[in-house]
């Protein structure tokens, strides 16, 4: 059969000022009517690149130096604008930016098919609420006049996909559609997109960061890797023989149900050998932390003036836990759980409405958030930030950034006993000395995560929260950024409170885990019995919902 | 060492900037050095030789007490630029201290900063200026400070909102988890990150300074005759221009209008220079 699509030996360039910069190198491959492929490949592999030349939303910075792209046997250049939503379509990586915040989402969907004459001035209302049903939105009478912000993220990315069918296009373009939204709305946002685009034969170019989902997905496997194609095969074969070194790194990478944290990496720590034995702690309490009755609340808007106000809402909804020194605790849920209230409540960064935090044989919710920051036992406490870049001061390099807890909580003044613990805790996250005197924008992702994880360990806490440390790496960087954390832990003798959406890696790091749901507690246990055996009903959702890449199960089927 | 490699870096990206900067050094020369450079004495006049058109003696002519133009005008850049930048200093420290701070805390100190500043917007900027200078007195210092309270929203409003956005950002917290108090991080963290929008709104309002300054003296509020500045030279030329001697009101407004589009070049050139996430 003829491809619909093909790629072929495509180059592109952009311009930079630092002179061409050449993103794609002779990438090459084709879609067949009906088929699904995934382009996989980690951030800066030019997987985006390939789709938005295709599509022909190259930024007017790139071209095309070599090959081409043909659709369905004629090259697409110059006809891209009359392809494009009748014959291609794409959906985005955030659907809320991109719809127009300022339109209701029904005419939205009616502007699109006004567009290409499907519809008249009186049936685009009709037609886009069949189409909104089609998605499996609720009420589509009521929601074709809601505006974006008033959806939920996964209502937001349907209401995309109804926006890219509905010109009946026989390509969609999915551009990590799921990023961003929970494993259980990823799921059936995911479902949706194979059982709507397989009704209609469509082929699909699903391009994404997660290995699982595209082998859940797709029909076949590309590749990417710095701007080349290293590998293309059909799912099974990718997973159970992978043929190139960076697939078969990718794939070891990606942690599994049953994957061990060595795994990750091949088996070679690519993490520096310890430098430090293990560091004996003085004896306290075995009891490290005790979470009793804790409630959150936060006021809700609204209410008349002089009526009654409404009730507040509940982020954290009571919970109560224990954590043993030396233990390493997970928090899962999804977003909105109340897991993130809790661990920076813990962390002593908001106050609580009520409940007590014992820590370490003394109640800290006590003393209110902003006076405790100066409070000695500050430093025992620490946290690593989800959005590693976020966390730093763009104007501090990263060496002031490390420095910072070490004046401000050990009381260091001196200049260059200072510059040596900097250089310590470098070497102990295994960042190299000459990338200290950087800037964040400087440095890349996983050299962030370090910073981040230096100025957390400076003061030498007790307890280190890592609110989802990883999730916005690549998983390469992830697999060593999680064996650094693990080797730290031992080394240092801390405890840990792993905040994350990902079972999989929850389970790499911690013995027990906490399931959170709607601000409560619906699941306590060891980490294998939570993944592989879970009782709440809630656990068993969550758990069904990650997609996953088994060879094994790949090859029954 | 570093500081001049990104001055120059910025400069070659940039050739606006380096036009801005040069005119910024000329403006600069003529306030320091003016009484040395000017070809005459500002403030002498001699009747005989009242109203000569530009020549190679008077290269922009002179007015119509005799004195030499290009003389007044060099020797006016020290009081208009030092109206402008103390101006602009002042209502610069005041109100970027009112509105980090109004950003930061929210609430009641959000709600009196920002009906303070909506105040003083609710009036007509220049009339309000010339109601503090005509109740306080017709003095240099009397129209810096209303200079100062007409620009003070705008730092005020600039602050705020640029502190408020960053109020909950990561590195925020983190600095709490570093040990640091409030004020710390209000002036370590959050002050140095709100400064390159501040530096673009700084100066352009050394422009509408000087533009203010000299409006007010135009009126005949402020600095009064025989003092050299732009705006009463314009204001006492303006009346020949009927009758065909342009150059008394032409020159002085034309310094007025390079010293303005010199400091709009310039905050574009500053804006790039201080922003780190340009620096390679």
């Amino acid at each position: 059969m003829a491809p619909l699509l093909k790629v072929e030996t495509l180059s592109i360039a952009f311009k930079t000022r630092k002179g061409d910069v050449q993103a794609l190198h002779e990438v090459s491959f084709e879609v067949a009517p009906g088929e699904v492929v995934g382009v996989v490949g980690e951030s800066g592999s030019g997987k985006s690149v390939s789709a938005y030349t295709v599509i022909g939303l190259l930024d007017q910075a790139g071209r095309i130096t070599h090959g081409g792209v043909e659709y369905d046997g004629k090259p697409v250049e110059g006809r891209q604008r009359e392809l494009r939503g009748r014959e291609i379509s794409m959906i985005f990586q955030n659907p809320r930016a991109a719809l127009n915040p300022i339109m209701p989402v029904g005419q939205q969907i009616g502007d699109v098919l006004k567009r290409h004459a499907l519809a008249g001035r009186t049936d685009a209302r009709a037609k886009a609420i069949e189409l909104l049903k089609q998605v499996k939105i609720n009420d589509p009478e009521e929601r074709v006049d809601s505006y974006p912000f008033e959806l939920s993220g996964g209502m937001c990315q349907r209401v995309m996909i109804a926006l890219a069918l509905a010109c009946s296009p026989k390509l969609l373009i999915a551009d990590e559609p799921t990023t961003g939204l929970d494993v259980t709305t990823q799921k059936a946002t995911m479902d949706l997109v194979r059982d709507l685009t397989k009704a209609r034969g469509m082929s699909v170019v699903l391009i994404t960061h997660d290995l699982g989902m595209a082998a859940e997905y797709c029909d076949r496997i590309v590749v990417m890797e710095k701007g080349h194609v290293v590998e293309t095969a059909p799912v099974v074969q990718l997973f159970t023989s992978p043929q190139h070194p960076y697939t078969q790194k990718l794939i070891a990478a990606s942690p599994g149900p049953r994957s061990e944290l060595a795994d990750l990496t091949g088996g070679l720590p690519e993490a520096p050998p310890s430098i430090a034995p293990p560091r004996k702690r003085e004896p306290g309490p075995e009891r490290l932390l005790e979470v009793v009755d804790l409630v959150k609340e936060f006021p809700k808007r609204g209410g008349s003036f002089f009526g009654r106000k409404p009730a507040p809402f509940r982020a954290v909804d009571g919970i109560g836990f224990q954590m043993m020194r030396g233990e390493s605790l997970g928090l899962v849920g999804e977003s909105g759980c109340g897991k993130s209230t809790t661990s920076s409540i813990i962390a002593r960064l908001q106050d609580a409405t009520s409940g007590s935090v014992v820590f370490d044989g003394q109640d800290i919710v006590q003393h209110p958030a902003a006076r405790f920051a100066r409070m000695p036992e500050r430093g025992r406490i620490q946290m690593v930030f989800q959005d590693a870049h976020d966390s730093l001061d763009p104007r501090w390099s990263a060496a002031e950034a490390i420095a910072q807890p070490l004046r401000r909580i050990s009381g260091m003044r001196d200049g260059g006993e200072i510059a040596r613990k900097v250089a310590e805790l470098a070497e102990m996250v295994g960042l190299p000395a000459n990338l200290l005197s950087r800037y964040p924008h400087q440095l890349s992702g996983g050299q962030k995560a370090r910073v981040g994880i230096a100025r957390a360990i400076a003061t030498d806490p007790l307890l280190l929260i890592l609110d989802e440390p990883t999730s916005a790496l690549d998983v390469s960087v992830q697999a060593v950024v999680l064996q650094l954390l693990d080797r730290l832990r031992r080394e240092l003798g801390m405890s840990y409170i792993f905040v994350s959406h990902d079972l999989n890696v929850v389970r790499l790091l911690c013995e027990r885990v906490i399931v959170m749901n709607r601000g409560r507690i619906v699941e306590t246990g060891t980490a294998e019995e939570v993944l592989h055996a879970p009782k709440d009903a809630y656990t068993q959702k969550l758990v069904s919902a990650i997609p996953h890449f088994e060879p094994e199960r790949l090859r029954a089927s | 060492m570093a500081a001049i490699a990104r001055l120059r870096y910025t400069m070659s990206e940039n050739p606006l900037t380096v036009i801005g900067f040069a005119l910024f050094a000329l403006l600069a020369a003529m306030a320091v050095f003016g009484p040395l450079i000017a070809p005459y004495d500002p403030l002498a006049t001699r009747a005989v030789n009242a109203l000569q058109p530009p020549s190679w003696a008077h290269p922009f002519g002179t007015d119509h007490l005799g004195r030499d133009v290009l003389s007044r005008v060099i020797v006016a850049a020290r009081l208009d630029l030092g109206i402008a930048f103390s101006a602009v200093a002042l209502s610069f420290v005041i109100g970027s201290a009112l509105g980090c701070l109004a950003g930061f805390r929210g609430g009641w100190t959000d709600r009196i900063v920002g009906r303070l500043s909506d105040t003083i917007m609710a009036f007509p900027l220049f009339v309000l200026a010339m109601g503090v200078v005509a109740t306080m007195g017709n003095t240099v210092e009397n129209v810096i400070y209303a200079t100062a309270v007409i620009n003070l929203p705008f730092y005020i409003r600039v602050a705020r909102a640029e502190v408020a956005v960053r109020r909950n950002a990561g590195y925020v917290q983190a600095a709490r988890l570093s040990g640091s108090s409030d004020l710390r991080i209000l002036a370590t963290q959050l002050f140095p990150n709100v400064l390159p929008p501040m530096m673009v709104q700084i100066s352009l309002n050394l422009g509408w300074a000087i533009l203010n300054a000299a409006g007010l003296s135009f009126i005949g509020l402020g600095v009064r005759p025989p003092a050299a500045e732009w705006g009463i030279m314009v204001a006492e030329g303006a009346s020949y221009i009927v009758s065909g001697e342009w150059w008394l009101a032409l020159f002085p407004g034309a310094a007025l209008m390079l010293a303005v589009f010199c400091f709009n070049l310039m905050g574009d050139g500053l804006r790039d220079m201080v922003d780190p996430t340009r620096r390679t």
